[in-house]
């Protein structure tokens, strides 16, 4: 019998000190359970080594770098990691990472939950089964297809599109143009968005799903029509839910590595334009500096990796805290 | 308009057709407008028509059956606009990466290098790239797996705690870690103990992103398993291992083999960690252990940004792409079969 199940059960009368009981209580463990309890503690443990070791190994070697940064690490426009002084900074690539990812959310969020309520509440029975399935199989498409379809197919169609805001949003600032590639931050934004849809369109398919009949239904017998019943039953109950995934998503827009490296022609500058190319993100820059960089330029690209690293575990932490919470106020309503 | 009802209860309604009717009259009227005024994008006839639906729908359904209904209509058109609107570019993508891709994918194409071959001429192939992604994503399967599945067996079957508390939390933690960055953990223990780039380098980050990926699976299938059965096992007197080995296990190895095959398909497709660790290569290589070696998403980036432009290449980074697209399908529906066929039968 396992350990805890005995330590469960009253003491004996003559009760013997706590580590006889447990010397008495592993005694009787059969030495095949002992094994299989150690292989499965360990490999849990292992993990947590590994986690550790990520932490400690790229702080060391970031460490390494940044101590010979001759600029500021943080705000420096720069990364040149080649020169007898290296200067470089996160700047620009924090600004491209924020801007792509907050395209992407404010185009995704949008399309993504109305397809899910298309999917829950709007498509006929006999297609939603069905489009759901292939939604999961677009989340399976690997990232560098999206990659090669945005870089070939995506970038030339944008013309139009950056001519016409240009035209009559040009006067923003945001949405000036020059004319050039239309390899730009925006162009990024589409594509992160695209391929961050599927995977915010299931869970929030999910969660709509399991909004209460009840609630539904009071509200239809009130006279509500299909769009009151949503924004009265629907999006309330699933709020959390869609915040969590959007959370998800954006986790994926940041991490993005290769999709941004095929469609982005990089500079290492920051623009207010979305539309003129330049600008970079954390994993774009790593990807594309890569090939050519020192070890120290390696070191230092470890660097913004860790900031990346950093900045991912605190958007994924935030989702799932709230996809937690969103659990126990589920369970007690069920 | 004119079969309203004279009934106190319901209000007026538009006929079935009228949404069909006034897309038509929209459609008409936008081709109209975008002729005379002379404009050549479609994609702007397209926005004129789908302005002038909505607001004549709006216009419409107001006047015959209120302000709600009319809302009610708006919600349902701009619900079906965004399905719509996010199909084209997925569709696009399949259409695309098929057709462009079945050009040059044949026989030859799978069994011949890059070898010989500047990778901007036609010719060659994706034979060392399919070797070297089984060979990582095989050998990352072998050691995440197994950990993977123990460390579920552990949270489920064992775990109390603090520790169990522990790697949940992290196990959720390591799923959101960005590929690039299981990439950059590893090369930062290369740069430490100064080794070359080579294939098991990749599979150690690939297997990184898979193990949260497997426990988190496998943790929901040892769930589903009934108590009764652990219970019956253990008061018939076979040992707790036995009882998970023998009982808990083979009701659940569908779920379980899903959730590897879904994860397996997953890190098929990860470019960068094997862009950092594996470097590419155009000659077959089928030594994981020792020197670059190719793998299918890092072959099709490779051709892309090597290739200057070349159509030969494109069309290669096509074809592959193709070729992964159809293996980690393959996978997923394969693997979704066996959940469906291994799934725990009711009411036995």
């Amino acid at each position: 019998m396992d350990t805890t199940q005995i330590t469960d059960t009253p003491p004996p009368a003559a009760q013997p000190t706590a580590t006889e009981q447990k010397r008495a209580a592993r005694g009787a463990t059969r030495p095949g359970d002992r094994i299989f309890l150690g292989l499965s503690r360990g490999s849990g443990i292992f993990l947590l080594v590994i986690m550790a070791a990520i932490a400690v190994f790229l702080t060391y070697r970031a460490s390494l770098a940044i101590s010979k940064d001759h600029g500021n690490f943080l705000t420096t426009f720069e990364w040149n990691t080649g020169l007898q002084e290296p200067v470089f900074g996160i700047a620009v690539l924090a600004f491209g990472t924020i801007v792509s990812s907050i395209v992407a959310m404010a185009i995704a969020v949008p399309v993504a939950v109305a397809i899910a309520l298309f999917l829950t509440h709007y498509a006929p029975r006999k297609l939603s089964g069905p489009i759901a399935y292939v939604i999961d199989l677009l989340a399976a498409v690997p990232s560098i297809v999206y990659g090669l379809w945005g870089a070939l197919i995506l970038v030339p169609h944008m013309n139009g599109l950056f001519g016409w805001l240009d035209d009559y949003l040009g006067w923003t600032g945001i949405f000036s143009w020059q004319g050039g590639a239309p390899r730009s931050m925006l162009t990024v934004g589409i594509l992160l968005a695209i391929m961050i849809l599927p995977i915010i369109t299931n869970v929030s398919r999910e969660v709509f799903r399991q909004t209460p009949r009840m609630n539904e239904e009071a509200a239809l017998a009130l006279g509500a029509t299909r769009w009151e019943v949503i924004r009265m039953a629907v999006i309330p109950f699933g709020r959390s839910g869609v915040i969590s995934a959007s959370m998800l998503g954006l986790g994926r827009a940041l991490g993005e590595t290769m999709a941004v490296a095929t469609v982005l022609s990089p500079t290492f500058d920051i623009q207010a334009s979305l539309l003129d190319p330049g600008g970079g993100t954390f994993a774009q820059n790593i990807a594309s500096k890569f090939g050519e960089a020192t070890e120290f330029g390696r070191d230092a690209l470890i660097a913004s990796g860790l900031v990346l690293f950093v900045i991912t575990l605190l958007v994924n932490g935030a989702a799932r805290a709230i996809i937690a919470r969103r659990a126990e106020y589920s369970g007690a309503n069920a | 308009m004119s079969t309203a009802t004279v009934s106190t209860l319901k209000g007026a309604r538009l006929p079935k057709w009228s949404p069909y009717a006034i897309a038509g009259g929209s459609v008409g009227l936008a081709i109209a407008i975008g002729l005379a005024a002379g404009l050549d994008s479609r994609v702007q006839w397209g926005l004129i028509a789908a302005i002038l639906f909505i607001v004549g729908t709006y216009g419409i359904a107001a006047r015959v059956e209120g302000k709600r209904q009319a809302k009610d209509r708006i919600a349902t058109s701009l619900v079906w606009v965004a399905f719509l609107l996010a199909v084209i570019p997925l569709v696009s993508l399949v259409w695309v990466t098929v057709v462009r891709g079945i050009k040059v994918l044949d026989l030859y194409f799978l069994t011949h290098s890059m070898g010989v071959v500047a990778d901007t001429e036609p010719g060659g192939g994706i034979y060392h790239a399919i070797i070297g992604s089984l060979e990582q994503v095989g050998l990352a399967t072998l050691i995440a797996a197994p950990v993977g599945v123990l460390t579920a067996i552990y949270l489920v079957e064992y775990g109390r705690g603090k520790l169990s508390k522990a790697i949940t939390f992290f196990v959720d933690v390591m799923t959101g870690i960005p590929s690039i960055v299981a990439g950059l953990f590893i090369l930062s223990l290369m740069l430490q103990f100064e080794m070359q780039p080579f294939g098991f380098a990749g599979s150690l980050a690939l297997a990184i992103l898979m193990m949260p990926v497997v426990v988190r699976s496998t943790e929901e299938m040892l769930k589903l398993v009934p108590n009764e059965l652990r219970e019956a096992s253990l008061a018939l007197g076979v040992p707790k291992w036995r009882t998970i080995l023998k009982v808990v296990l083979p009701t659940s190895i569908g779920g379980i083999t899903t959730g590897i095959m879904l994860a397996v398909a997953r890190i098929a497709g990860e470019t960068a960690p094997v862009l950092l660790l594996v470097f590419g290569n155009p000659f077959i290589n089928t030594n994981p252990f020792e020197g670059a070696q190719s793998s299918l998403p890092l072959y099709i980036y490779q051709q892309y940004a090597n290739s200057a432009g070349s159509g030969a290449a494109y069309d290669r980074a096509w074809a592959a792409s193709l070729t992964l697209i159809a293996f980690v399908m393959i996978l997923n529906l394969v693997a979704r079969g066996i959940a469906r066929w291994k799934a725990p039968k009711t009411g036995r």
